[in-house]
Order: structure tokens, then sequence, then C-alpha cells
């Protein structure tokens, strides 16, 4: 279980003069539970961006088992396993989640470019459509268009798009923000029940489910790693703490640098 | 920070292929819905098809709306589907207009074939020029299609010894239709050759936008970030959309050409742009309906107030876009809400 599935290799990613990721180096095993934490502007969701292939990284490679995707279009990553979920739910307004998830499935299975038959005569699209609305329990709305649905629902169906795809890696962007109490629990649930063999990267603020769900973390603090190791080592690190906490002590390591 | 810990919960999710209760999937048949064919939808045909028996006498005009709704049709494909605003529909018209009027000239005189070759010519003009459309903005594309249009309209003057340039393209005789039905001044064979050809497209359009390429066309006008990230590509969809709406174009310009017999500079001409693009504002965008109808509604309108008014038709029809965009299609067809409050103060 030690083979590396994804891997950044000294990424670094310039806006004017900004530094946004600063070679950043990160390997995600096989069937990964890898947790990507740290301070609010730290270049988390920037990183996510240019695995996926949403943002050309200034100098640096992505390797997808093995393989440089660095300049690869970010739909050949998704055909080749790599797949993300947003911090903002992208999602198709006008369509309904069962609509969507039929779209999502058939883009996997070869049938998206169809003009001849409806969406979703392929039984087994459908089939498998109508199992991710139970799944993620979406059966009851899955007639509305998807901008009718209550936000936690959209969460629901933003990940279900994801998972969708069969995917190899999974980047998660945030799974759980700003979802309120009942729905939340939902969200856990199927971020825990991920299959085993799915790789998972996972950004996320909330420790709670950091800590239940990860059995790896890279703490990145101002563009670049500032450790990484098991949920114990991190927790039990001052100067993760110091990050976190806001400690403004001169003599702390980390001081001042996590409001950056 | 609490404890680290495993997730406790394994529920069969993803992948596995467990199927869902009792095998009655009722996924088929929600999906199948929104596909079927209204029933007002036959009403409507049946009406369509009735008018040229019922008024032989306007068949010229009937003619010309079936053409227009064909074009309208054309247009909606990649403005009201695929988004893209193009003030250069006229190049796809035109090239379908010259490439069944040359063939009909200079190869062979069937009218169906010669539809063919101007479908043919609109979409290999749209394959080319959709790489510089289905990148940049609004405006960027707005510009580049009507350049496009202004540049064919200028090489058609400029190679008059082919096109004809501004006195159009003589000597062109279209055969009988089938075989059998000769064109007639009357323009009945023209008017139900027209509206067949617009029938077909309309049922094969209706089969496109309801199939997984139509629907992600609807997807790619909601989130293109999405769309990108279940696997798709934007930028090849937004291509073979607009070379299908140059196709339809295409062939709208060809069925000009054979049923009048003629073409010339005119049907690149910017106007031909503007007007259809009208129609379809008119009859509303991003639903099959709205060019057939928009084309109705502007040729009809067009020739009410020509009869009453020859010259001040511009006029009108300015007016009427300027009161239908600010009070709104949905609010201007329900005369009795008009005074009432409206639900935004």
């Amino acid at each position: 279980m030690t083979d590396v599935v994804l891997q950044t290799d000294a990424l670094v990613k310039r806006f004017g003069g900004i530094v946004a990721t600063d070679r950043v180096s990160l390997r995600v095993e096989r069937g990964a539970r890898h947790a990507l934490i740290g301070p609010n502007g730290a270049g988390k969701t920037t990183l996510i961006h240019q695995i996926a292939g949403m943002l050309a990284p200034t100098s640096g490679r992505v390797l997808l088992g093995g393989r440089d995707i660095t300049t690869l279009a970010p739909e050949r990553r998704v055909a080749l396993g790599l797949v993300r979920t947003f911090q903002i739910n992208q999602l198709f307004g006008s369509l309904t989640p069962l609509q969507s998830l039929a779209l999502a499935v058939g883009s996997r299975v070869g049938a998206a470019w169809r003009w001849w038959q409806p969406l979703g005569r392929d039984s087994g699209v459908a089939a498998e459509s109508e199992l991710l609305l139970q799944q993620f329990r979406l059966l009851d709305l899955a007639e509305r268009p998807t901008r009718e649905l209550p936000y936690g629902k959209r969460r629901l169906l933003e990940i279900g798009l994801a998972v969708a795809m069969k995917p190899s890696v999974l980047l998660l962007d945030e799974p759980a923000a700003g979802v309120p109490g009942a729905e939340r629990q939902d969200i856990l649930d199927t971020v825990a029940a991920l299959p085993a063999d799915v790789s998972v990267l996972l950004i996320e603020h909330d420790m709670d489910l950091v800590f239940n769900f990860a059995r790896h973390i890279t703490v990145m603090v101002n563009g670049s790693v500032l450790t990484e190791g098991t949920p114990a080592a991190i927790a039990a690190d001052p100067r993760v703490r110091a990050v976190y906490l806001g400690d403004d002590h001169p003599g702390a390591p980390m001081a001042g640098v996590a409001r950056g | 920070m609490s404890a680290p810990g495993r997730p406790k919960r394994e529920l069969p999710l993803g992948g596995t292929t467990r199927s869902v209760q009792g095998g009655q999937l009722t996924a088929p048949r929600q999906l199948a819905t929104a596909a079927r064919w209204r029933a007002w939808e036959f009403v409507a045909w049946l009406a369509i098809w009735a008018a040229p028996l019922l008024f032989a006498q306007h068949a010229a005009l009937i003619n010309e709306i079936a053409i227009l709704a064909l074009f309208a049709l054309s247009l909606d494909l990649i403005l009201g589907y695929a988004g893209i605003v193009s003030l250069g529909h006229a190049a796809y018209f035109g090239a379908g207009a010259y490439g069944a009027a040359l063939f009909a000239k200079h190869v062979m005189p069937d009218p169906l074939v010669g539809l063919a070759v101007g479908t043919a010519a609109g979409a290999l003009l749209g394959a080319v020029t959709s790489p510089m459309i289905v990148r940049g903005t609004d405006l960027t594309r707005l510009m580049v299609t009507m350049g496009v249009a202004l540049v064919l309209l200028e090489l058609a003057n400029k190679f008059d010894d082919i096109t004809g340039g501004i006195d159009g393209l003589q000597g062109v005789v279209i055969g009988p239709l089938l075989g059998r039905f000769e064109f007639d001044l009357g323009a009945r064979v023209a008017s139900f050759y027209s509206l067949a050809v617009l029938f077909v497209v309309f049922v094969l359009l209706r089969r496109i936008v309801h199939s997984p390429l139509g629907v992600s066309m609807r997807a790619l006008r909601d989130n293109r970030l999405r769309l990108q990230s279940i696997g798709l590509s934007v930028q090849a969809r937004l291509a073979v959309v607009y070379t299908v709406g140059a196709a339809l174009a295409g062939a709208a310009g060809a069925l000009l050409t054979q049923t009048t017999g003629f073409v010339s500079l005119d049907v690149l001409e910017f106007h031909r742009s503007a007007d259809v693009l009208l129609a379809l504002v008119i009859g509303g965008t991003g639903w099959l309906w709205g060019g057939p109808i928009g084309a109705i509604a502007f040729k009809v309108m067009h020739d009410l107030l020509s009869a009453i008014t020859t010259q001040y038709w511009t006029f009108w029809i300015g007016l009427f876009l300027v009161v239908l965009m600010l009070v709104g299609r949905e609010r201007l067809l329900r005369p009795w809400t008009w005074w009432r409050q409206g639900s935004v103060r």
C-alpha cells in the first residue's frame, strides 16, 4: 500500500509578486485518506486547482499514476480518474439532479456524444444514476431543478457528481463548508463511506471531519508545506497549534505567519 | 482537536452494482418525460401543414416564413442552446444559398441533392470558422461572427465572375422536386418543400436537444467548470453545435435559392443576420418553437405593416422590439396582467 497515485513535484504558482504555492511536493498513496489543512490563504485551493488543471503552475509537475499530466486539460484528467469537487458548488442549475447525474455517468461510459436517443434511454446509465440519487439522498428531489434544492442537498449533489465519475483519485474541497446541522451528517456519512480503493485528498476546516477521516495530514502555511504526518503527530505538533491558535508570542516559530 | 479515529460506518457507496430495490427503476421514466411531445405540438404542426392549403394565395409568404423559421431554428441552436451570440449568421445562410445555386448551375439541377450541397457548404464554413468563435467573450464573438459575414459578403462581391456579384447569379435552373413536382410561380410546391424540410429539421433537433449531447449544451450554459469536471470538453461541444447550426443555416439558404430560383449578395447582407436574430428573439430563445413562432410573427407583422405603411415598417418593428424587451414576452402576451400590481413593487 505504498504506491503513490498522485504526486506534485515542487509546484510553484505565482500571481504577480505573490507566491500562492511555493515548491509544494505532495504524495497521495493508493487508497489514501489524506487531509490538507491550513489557515485561509495558505494556498490549498490554488494547489487543488493546479492538480485538477484549472490553473497552470508557474513551475513544477503533477504526476498521476506516474504519468506527467501537468499540461493536460481538466476534462482529460477526469477521464484518467482524477476528479474534484468545488469549495463553492458548481452545478447545472437548470438541470435536475437526475439529469446532472445521468450526464456525468453518461460521460464516463462514453455516451455523452449521443444525439439520436434521449438522455437516460441507456438503461445502464439510468440505473446507475438512480442508484447515485439513492446513495446521496436525492431521490425525493430528483426532478426538481438543481437551483431550487436546499444548500445541503446541492452540496451532496456536488459530491455525487464527482463519485459518478468513479474516480481513482478524488479531491474534495471543503465538502462540509456551510452545511447546516442535519444535512452535515449526510455529508460526513457519504464522505466516510467512499469506496476504500479511492484515494481521497480532502481540504477541510472542520477539524472533527478531518480527524475522523484522515489517516495522513499535510499542513500548509503561506503557500508551502509546514509539516505532514499521522493525525496524532499533527495534533501534537506545537507549530501546527501555533498556526491555528494564532500564537502571537514572538518566540513562537510560526508567529504572525498564520494571518499572512 | 479531537483524537484521530477511523470512519466507523461503511455504506455500500459508489462502484458496487447493487440494484435498486425490486428492480423498478423510475429514473428512465423521469428522464423521458422531458423529451415527450406535447399535445399542442401535434396540433401546431397540423395547423402549419394546413396553412398552404387554406391560404393557397399566400404560398409565397408561407415559403418565406418556413425558410426564416428554419434559419431562426439554426440560430437558436447556437444562441439559445450553446449561448453563442451571433450577428453574422447570414454567412452560413449565404454559403448554403450560393452553394446550392452554383451546384444547380454547374453540376445538376436536382433540388434534394442541391439542398444537401448547401447544407454541407454551411457546415464546412461553420467547421472552419468555429475555432475562432468557441473561444472568447460575448463581445468577441459578436464581432468575429459579424466580421466573418462581412468578409464573405465582400468576397462574393469581389468574385462576381463566380457569384454574379450585385446583379445576382444568372442561369440558376432548379429541377422538379423528386423528379415530378415543378417549382411553380404560385409557390405551392415551394411552400410544401420548405415546410417539409423545416419539419424534418424540427423533429431532428427535438431529438438532439433531449439527448445527452443536447442536455450537455444546457449544462454548458449553466456551468462550464462543472462540465469540464465531469470529463467533457467545453470547446469541442461548442464547435460541434456551432457547426450543426451553420449547416442548418446553409440548408435554409439553399431553400431560398431553390424556391426563388435566384441568389444575390442580399443573402449575405447584414440585415439578414439582424432579421433572423430579431425573429428568434420575438419567438423566444432556448426552446425549439421560438424560431417558428418568431418567424411567423416577424413575417406576418412585416406583411401587414408594409401593406398599411410601406415605408415605416422599420419604425414599427423597432418600437415593437423595444416594448417587447422592456415589458417582457410573458407580460406582453398576457394583457390582463398589464394593469395589475406586479409582484415586484
